[in-house]
């Protein structure tokens, strides 16, 4: 073996292992994302013990995810208990988008979210709908993992 | 904004018919700007200082010249000469310039005149020369009030430029934006506007509630735009004369992304509603509401042909975010993007023949142009965020906003206001005091 091969090898075995290194961020931090979804709890706040106020959304969707359904779900339940509050779901969207189009994404999304608490007994004059867009993210970075943060739909307590 | 009484008198007569030898070719890149002499205005005896606010200005003939300088330049097509190589006295070369001193420092255009501050009135005089032809091409005289001395450097401007290109110019128009500050995840932002060059900048709204993407009627001095007053985002409507502000329509949810038809008695904007955006329009003097797009997606940021006839809009109907034109009935619809990654924010060219957008690809977001049949796409700027193109009034420059990346910490965000000539050269920063987006411009003031 030539000097020149050895180096050559080395090269090659230490551009691989930087490979590596450059893989293990990213898995950890997409450890809290399944696909481009948020699947953390870090921004996530409660109405009440266990009840999320959030359910996270893919890049221009608002299909909800089984892990949304299942909080919406929790959040029927609890609401069916508070029959005399009133809700606000604000639909937000990441700043990768257009403005305009996200405003309506939003809306979208808040919909969803709306669309299946009614079908968990919850009356549509309980929920209020406001789209913000991208106007109010929660993460204000700019990665993959910020912005999955940030395609949300909140449920607020109605003032 | 009261409006303001110019008095214009022509000094000669136009001969049309004799053309001058000169002309700026802005067909294409403006690699090769035009040299021009811009002798500064003589300041006649006698004239007095104008006060405005706490600032004195004593040669305004010297700060028109300045302006129209600065305009001729960043437009990109000129090259306005040092004035330190200057032979001839500005007095002296108004009356009759000496030519072969002008072309000795290469000088093709000559622009000279004299001002004089009397009775609280500002006169001002201006002579557009040909140095290769050694003739006067334009003559203009203007009185106005002494503190409209910048608009009478933006309209001597426009003449030089229309003169010298054979298009109008846009140097005597405005902007309305969205002022930002504040957090990126609070921002604050008010409602403001400028003139083209950024001076003169005035706040319409407090920064109270959420506003976004106002835009210029072309016909008056109403701005149409989003508030999130009382937390209902809704379409308003704007008198920057009077101030005077209205919902438009009574529509049971979001309205958003509005625009006025050309002649300026419709508007025409998204309203969403069960999760799904339609476009609608209102007559703004029958109140008149029509449905004009029926689809379950999304269709947004519509904009209007400048004769009226089409509309051209948004919608994720297929699946992504792509640019559609229909007839302005609503039939007709025809998708005219198929390029990779997702097309918006179609806005009409006022000259009719071209369509600005914004296209998102592989993480990069681009300005272009293309026809209105989506053919010959041009991309003119490629950046980490921009997006929201609006027309200077000749269909010359497109003004939108670029936003910065944020770092790991949420720092770094900004949002800033650029130009770009339709080529794609001349990018510049437009300088604001605050941050700024959603920029839209005017029509010619004076016209």
């Amino acid at each position: 073996m030539t000097f020149t091969t050895a180096l050559k090898r080395f090269l090659i075995i230490f551009s691989a292992s930087m490979a590596l290194t450059a893989c293990a961020s990213s898995v950890k931090q997409s450890g809290k994302m399944q696909g481009d979804v948020y699947t953390g709890s870090d921004t996530v706040e409660y109405l009440a013990s266990g009840v999320a106020d959030r359910v996270f959304f893919a890049s221009n969707k608002s299909t909800l995810t089984t892990a949304a359904r299942d909080t919406l779900r929790k959040q029927a339940a609890w609401m069916r208990k508070k029959k005399d509050l009133t809700f606000a779901i604000e639909g937000h969207a990441d700043e990768r988008g257009t403005r305009e189009y996200n405003l309506a994404l939003g809306e979208r999304r808040a919909n969803a979210a709306k669309d299946y608490l009614m079908t968990y007994g919850i009356s549509s004059n309980r929920l209020s709908v406001i789209s913000y867009g991208k106007e109010r993210p929660v993460n204000s970075e700019s990665n993959p993992l910020a912005w999955s943060q940030n395609r949300r739909s909140v449920t607020v307590k109605a003032k | 904004m009261k409006k303001i009484l110019f008095l214009i008198f022509y000094l000669f007569i136009f001969n049309n018919s004799v053309m001058a030898v000169i002309e700026v070719d802005i067909t294409r890149g403006n690699l090769d700007p035009l040299p021009i002499a811009i002798s500064p205005l003589h300041l006649e005896s006698g004239s007095q200082d104008i006060k405005q606010g706490d600032k004195t200005i004593k040669n305004v003939g010297e700060k028109i010249s300045q302006l129209i300088e600065t305009n001729l330049r960043r437009s990109g097509l000129f090259n306005p000469l040092k004035k330190e190589s200057f032979v001839q006295n500005p007095d002296i070369a108004h009356v009759k310039p000496r030519f072969e001193d002008w072309k000795l420092i290469k000088a093709q255009a000559l622009v000279t005149g004299k001002v004089i501050v009397k009775e609280d009135k500002l006169r001002t005089e201006f002579r557009l020369w040909d140095v290769v032809a050694a003739k006067e091409i334009v003559a203009l005289a203007f009185s106005t009030r002494p503190d409209n001395w910048r608009r009478v450097a933006h309209i001597i401007s426009d003449k030089i430029y229309k003169r010298l290109t054979g298009e109008e110019g846009y140097f005597d128009s405005r902007i309305i934006y969205v002022s930002e500050a504040g957090l990126k995840t609070q921002r604050i932002k008010k409602l403001a506007i400028m003139d083209q060059d950024g001076a003169n900048v005035k706040y319409l709204t407090l920064g109270n509630e959420l506003v976004l993407t106002p835009r210029f009627s072309p016909k008056n001095q109403l701005v149409t735009y989003l508030s999130y007053f009382r937390n209902l985002p809704r379409v308003y409507l704007l008198d920057i004369e009077t101030g005077v502000q209205e919902v438009v329509g009574d529509f049971p949810g979001m309205t958003f992304a509005p625009r006025f038809s050309p002649d300026g008695k419709k508007i025409i904007m998204s309203f969403a509603k069960d999760g799904n955006s339609d476009i609608y329009t209102m007559d703004l003097d029958s109140r008149v509401v029509e449905k004009i797009t029926d689809h379950t997606s999304i269709d947004t940021s519509p904009s209007y042909s400048p004769d009226g006839k089409y509309i051209s809009f948004n919608s994720d109907r297929s699946g992504l975010q792509q640019i559609y034109v229909m007839r302005s009935d609503g039939s007709n619809v025809k998708r005219i993007t198929f390029g990779k990654g997702i097309y918006g924010t179609p806005v009409w060219s006022p000259r009719g023949d071209l369509i600005a957008f914004t296209r998102m690809h592989n993480g990069k977001f681009y300005i272009g142009v293309m026809r209105t049949d989506g053919s010959g796409e041009r991309l003119l700027t490629e950046n980490y965020y921009q997006e929201a193109p609006s027309w200077s009034p000749n269909g010359r420059v497109l003004i939108f906003y670029r936003e910065t990346k944020s770092d790991s910490d949420g720092k770094g965000f900004s949002a800033k206001l650029w130009s770009i000539d339709l080529t794609g050269y001349n990018e510049r920063l437009i300088e604001t005091e605050t941050d700024g987006s959603d920029p839209s411009w005017s029509s010619l003031m004076s016209k």
